[in-house]
């Protein structure tokens, strides 16, 4: 295809991506080392039947001037990257002279906003990714061994976890949990306490919006697998039958290597899909417990002071960190293209 | 396989039953659970007495008479004007699938057929963009829209949908388009096209499961969006989403937690209905990106 040709055809879609995706990324980082124009004081001499007195108001006209002239805010450097909300740097310091130990530093560090966040994103991205390849490919083996005519409607209902809006899945399985519904009715009954409510402990939210996250991720690396196992070559699996290989042998040494590429698929993006976990910690209303990096930007977006610069850091910081997550694959791309 | 489900033995065949009993379970039961206890009142849907209360409902029959009611459904559609919510995420929908598969097909179409290192670089970048967190890109969105008066209207969201959309529209047609042959386009411009003349005559009329296949997926990423909607669209344009989680800061002080579990399961009724007539279509979307590479 010629260069102009090719132009032309991705010119759209393009211009569509460098306007709501690349430029936006810019005007982050931008915002980022900006805050907002201060506000202007002027003092107000007022006089009233028992006197005058002077007080300080904020002086809207000049400030909205000044506004006007510097829509962005005033430059402020990496300051509000290094504030108590960010990367919390002197915080951080305090604790670790404070701390007589590695494990009460680590409890003081995540008390702090960011940290908090960071730590339950990256536990959800680390936990959830494996345990969604190990039950998709637990599935996908089941399915594939159903009868022909049952795969149909157990496919169907199998997808239904992913497709369903995730806020709305993550609600229905809130609504059940809840103390008051069928399956904490359960787990109390379980554990034999009956005041037992997972919205009030922190390990069980965790565990709560992990299960959410293996719930609504599994059908993907099912359906993955399921066309991975469809395609395994029957003639490879005969012969290694005739070899007397095992059942087990089977799957370790013919279907285990045909969908080792699939399983890479899945994991980045599962990788890419948890990282940016978001939607159930709304749902769950979990933000007491667990927060994630994108919750930490919506709830600064949110509400009626937006603060633009602070969601701005946070956004920065997360793209740093997807980007930290690419980079393996980034590389072995790289090395792949440049050796064809 | 005939062969192997014969050499299954019991204890296997019984393992791999109760993986797909439990499985069917999990999937399916939160739906139906959510669906039947949709028409009940909310003293039976969270009931302190008796979980069971949620199936028998004796709180709906003594406060409505029937053993049914459909006063979520009311509140949510009539009194909350779920409608309004319901037609906007329709607009959203149609006007989102529409430009993104128009832009998609065009760039997929180009990138299938360059053999130049720029379009494997563009799919990078592509797969890169793909990776950022929308509610990331909507921090930057929001001072702009702002300052130019942007803020609040659905043409905004679908524009922003649309871009969003891209990475994801483009890899997928990229892959559809790789297994059109290459000599369908090619022996039409040796006839005297040119090549937009060999798409348009040509490659249209072939492609139409892949990009059935992709609207789909672009349907799907407009419809649960929760991120950009919740933060670019005003209260008045709400689309259903967001409108469901606003019910959840309001309806729950009054008491009125029903009325968003009617406008959950009115939500999720157009994907189950989705899933069942596409279902073939997802799954073969689904796999297109891994198992062809």
């Amino acid at each position: 295809m010629k260069h102009k040709t090719f132009f032309w055809f991705v010119l759209p879609s393009s211009l569509a991506m460098l306007l709501f995706i690349f430029f936006p990324i810019v005007s982050v980082l931008i915002q980022s080392v900006h805050v907002d124009t201060e506000q202007v004081i002027k003092e107000v001499t007022n006089c009233g039947p028992f006197g005058c007195e002077t007080i300080t108001a904020v002086d809207q006209e000049a400030t909205q001037a000044l506004k006007r002239e510097n829509p962005i805010g005033r430059f402020a450097g990496f300051t509000t990257y290094l504030d108590r909300r960010h990367l919390a740097i002197d915080e951080v310091r305090a604790a670790w002279s404070t701390s007589n130990g590695i494990g009460s530093f680590i409890k003081q560090l995540v008390n702090l906003p960011f940290y908090k966040a960071m730590s339950f994103t990256l536990a959800f991205t680390f936990i959830v990714t494996p345990l969604v390849i190990i039950f998709g490919f637990i599935i996908a083996v089941a399915v594939n061994s159903a009868a022909k005519w049952m795969r149909g409607p157990l496919i169907f209902f199998s997808l239904l976890p992913m497709l369903v809006t995730p806020l709305i899945g993550a609600l229905i399985l809130f609504w059940m949990v809840d103390a008051r519904g069928i399956v904490g009715n359960a787990l109390q009954y379980l554990a034999g306490d009956p005041t037992l409510s997972v919205k009030a402990s922190t390990p069980l939210t965790w565990i709560m919006l992990m299960v959410y996250g293996v719930w609504h991720s599994a059908p993907f690396a099912f359906i993955v697998y399921y066309a991975g196992l469809q395609s395994v070559n029957q003639d490879t699996l005969e012969s290694a039958m005739i070899d007397g290989a095992s059942r087990w042998e089977q799957i370790r040494y013919v279907i285990i290597p045909h969908l080792l590429p699939l399983t890479t698929f899945i994991a980045l993006m599962q990788l890419m899909d948890n990282f940016r976990v978001f939607e159930p910690i709304v749902s769950f209303s979990a933000e007491a417990h667990a927060t994630s990096l994108s919750w930490a930007i919506y709830n600064d977006l949110g509400g009626e002071t937006r603060q633009l610069s602070s969601a701005a850091a946070t956004s920065v910081l997360t793209i740093l960190g997807i980007c930290i997550l690419l980079l393996p694959v980034l590389v072995r791309t790289w090395r792949d293209f440049t050796r064809k | 396989m005939t062969v192997q489900a014969q050499k299954r033995s019991h204890l296997l065949n019984l393992v791999l039953i109760a993986v797909l009993v439990i499985w069917m379970i999990l999937a399916a039961f939160p739906f139906l659970w959510t669906l039947w206890g949709s028409f009940k009142v909310e003293g039976d849907f969270f009931s302190k007495a008796n979980w069971a209360n949620a199936l028998t409902g004796p709180l709906t029959i003594r406060e409505t008479g029937g053993s049914f009611t459909g006063d979520g459904y009311h509140g949510a559609w009539i009194k909350e004007a779920f409608g309004l919510a319901a037609l906007n995420t329709m607009i959203v929908c149609v006007f989102v699938v529409t430009i993104s598969l128009t832009f998609g097909t065009l760039g997929g179409y180009a990138l299938s057929r360059s053999t130049y290192r720029y379009a494997f670089w563009f799919l990078i970048i592509a797969l890169i963009f793909r990776a950022m967190p929308p509610i990331t890109l909507v921090s930057g969105y929001l001072p702009v829209f702002f300052n130019w008066n942007l803020w609040g209207y659905l043409p905004t969201a679908i524009v922003v949908l649309v871009a969003i959309n891209q990475p994801f529209t483009l890899w997928m047609l990229h892959s559809f388009f790789k297994n059109i042959p290459k000599d369908l386009d090619e022996s039409a411009m040796v006839d005297g096209c040119n090549r937009f003349q060999a798409f348009r005559h040509v490659i249209v009329p072939v492609m139409w499961p892949g990009v059935i296949t992709t609207g789909l997926f672009s349907f799907l990423l407009a419809y649960n969006d929760f991120a950009v909607t919740a933060m670019i669209l005003s209260k008045e344009n709400q689309t259903m989403v967001p409108k469901i989680s606003s019910f959840l800061g309001t309806t729950q002080t009054k008491g009125n937690v029903m009325f968003a579990v009617a406008a959950v399961v009115s939500a999720t009724a157009p994907l189950f209905v989705m899933v069942l007539f596409f279902q073939r279509q997802i799954v073969s979307g689904l796999t297109a990106g891994a198992v062809k590479g």
